[in-house]
């Protein structure tokens, strides 16, 4: 099986830990991550109108690209607009038929790529008893916030990663790694997103409730795989000191392949 | 009221707002709702009085986060993050109507240079076309 990899814009830049802790630790667990051939940014947002086409062309290239095998995608960003483009073109005739007659692709794309998200191949492939016996460095005693945001979970109806509302795919994650996961009721509530382009104080309210919901469940630290979501926790929540990483960052110390 | 707009909003969102059954889950699981002066709910209810040009002309189309909570939960799968974002296309599609602009972009990442860049693609895809 071919696991072609997305790695998206912020992966690129800002948020290297994420994709570099990444693509180590899942070569660790004996899965090799193919970066795609020139994939182009997918815009971070899904955009819902259905007769907007342009905007959905990167993810639709990117999967299309895939067909052979499955699409990875790490930044629930990238998860979240693949995703839903897939379902969009799986289940929108209309959408597939103007993208298809732009593309002009040699056999025409209806969603036929699987596409998964990073955890899931740990949940689907790999399996998080066979993580949890590859684990060197277990994080034993860590109280771990699992932040899944908004991105990761919805709309459940194109993304079927986990129970939207009662998700336990990062729990999972935090035992395998041998550190205990904390459960808070904002875990997958919206960090502000871009609005700290429009309003900062939005973003530093969202975010500081999120914080102070971790806080108060006793968490010693909070993961994500949103680079937005880190920097709206870390920058936008002044006062809060809570410690937050990508979850990848303490995968690939748990495995022993941290620099 | 303009017939014609509704109809190119309820086409582009695919929504049906007589499926509401204003029960308000939608407001009350928005995280901007204290940021908007029309709530998630009396937009789906102004949609469906045809009362575009107030929803287009009023800063609560702005104040969405694409967090899909609304989607996500609305019981009627009425899904009232659709009819935002179609409104908001409708004014930004116009000519010179961008809400934010390329040439604002370079003192966004001045003011702060942690900022990612999935913040500012995400914010030019919705307020920008």
């Amino acid at each position: 099986m071919v696991y072609h990899y997305y790695p998206g814009c912020t992966l690129k830049t800002k948020a290297k830990d994420l994709d570099r802790y990444g693509r180590k630790s899942m070569e660790a667990l004996g899965i090799t991550l193919t970066e795609l051939e020139n994939w182009q940014c997918c815009g971070g947002a899904f955009t819902m109108a259905k007769d907007e086409i342009a905007t959905k062309l990167s993810s639709v290239r990117a999967l299309a690209d895939s067909r052979d095998g499955v699409l990875v995608t790490l930044c629930s960003a990238c998860h979240n607009v693949i995703k839903q483009t897939n379902y969009a073109m799986a289940n929108d005739a209309e959408f597939a038929m103007k993208a298809n007659n732009y593309s002009k692709f040699d056999v025409p794309y209806n969603g036929e790529t699987k596409v998964m998200h990073y955890l899931e191949v740990l949940r689907d492939v790999v399996g998080f008893d066979n993580l949890a016996k590859a684990v060197k460095n277990p994080l034993k005693g860590k109280k771990i916030a699992a932040y899944y945001g908004c991105l990761l979970l919805r709309p459940s109806k194109a993304l079927q990663m986990d129970n939207p509302e009662n998700p336990k795919i990062l729990e999972d994650f935090i035992r395998a790694i041998g550190a205990e996961p904390v459960l808070y009721p904002y875990r997958n509530e919206c960090c502000g997103g871009y609005m700290a382009t429009e309003d900062q104080s939005v973003a530093a309210k969202k975010s500081g409730q999120v914080m102070d919901s971790a806080a108060e469940m006793g968490a010693d630290m909070i993961i994500t795989a949103c680079p937005l979501c880190l920097y709206n926790l870390t920058k936008n929540a002044p006062g809060h000191q809570i410690p937050v990483y990508y979850f990848t960052e303490l995968l690939a110390e748990a495995l022993g392949v941290k620099d | 009221m303009n017939n014609n707009l509704k109809e190119q909003v309820l086409r582009m969102s695919g929504v049906n707002p007589l499926k509401c059954m204003r029960c308000g889950k939608c407001s009350a699981t928005c995280p901007s709702y204290d940021e908007m002066e029309y709530h998630p709910h009396q937009i789906v209810y102004m949609v469906e009085k045809g009362e575009i040009e107030k929803l287009m002309a009023s800063p609560s189309i702005y104040k969405c986060l694409s967090c899909f909570a609304c989607v996500e939960r609305c019981p009627r799968d009425v899904e009232p993050a659709k009819l935002v974002e179609a409104i908001r296309l409708a004014v930004i599609r116009q000519q010179g109507q961008n809400h934010l602009k390329a040439k604002d972009i370079p003192d966004l990442i001045e003011a702060d240079p942690d900022l990612p860049q999935q913040a500012l693609v995400t914010a030019f895809r919705k307020y920008t076309k």
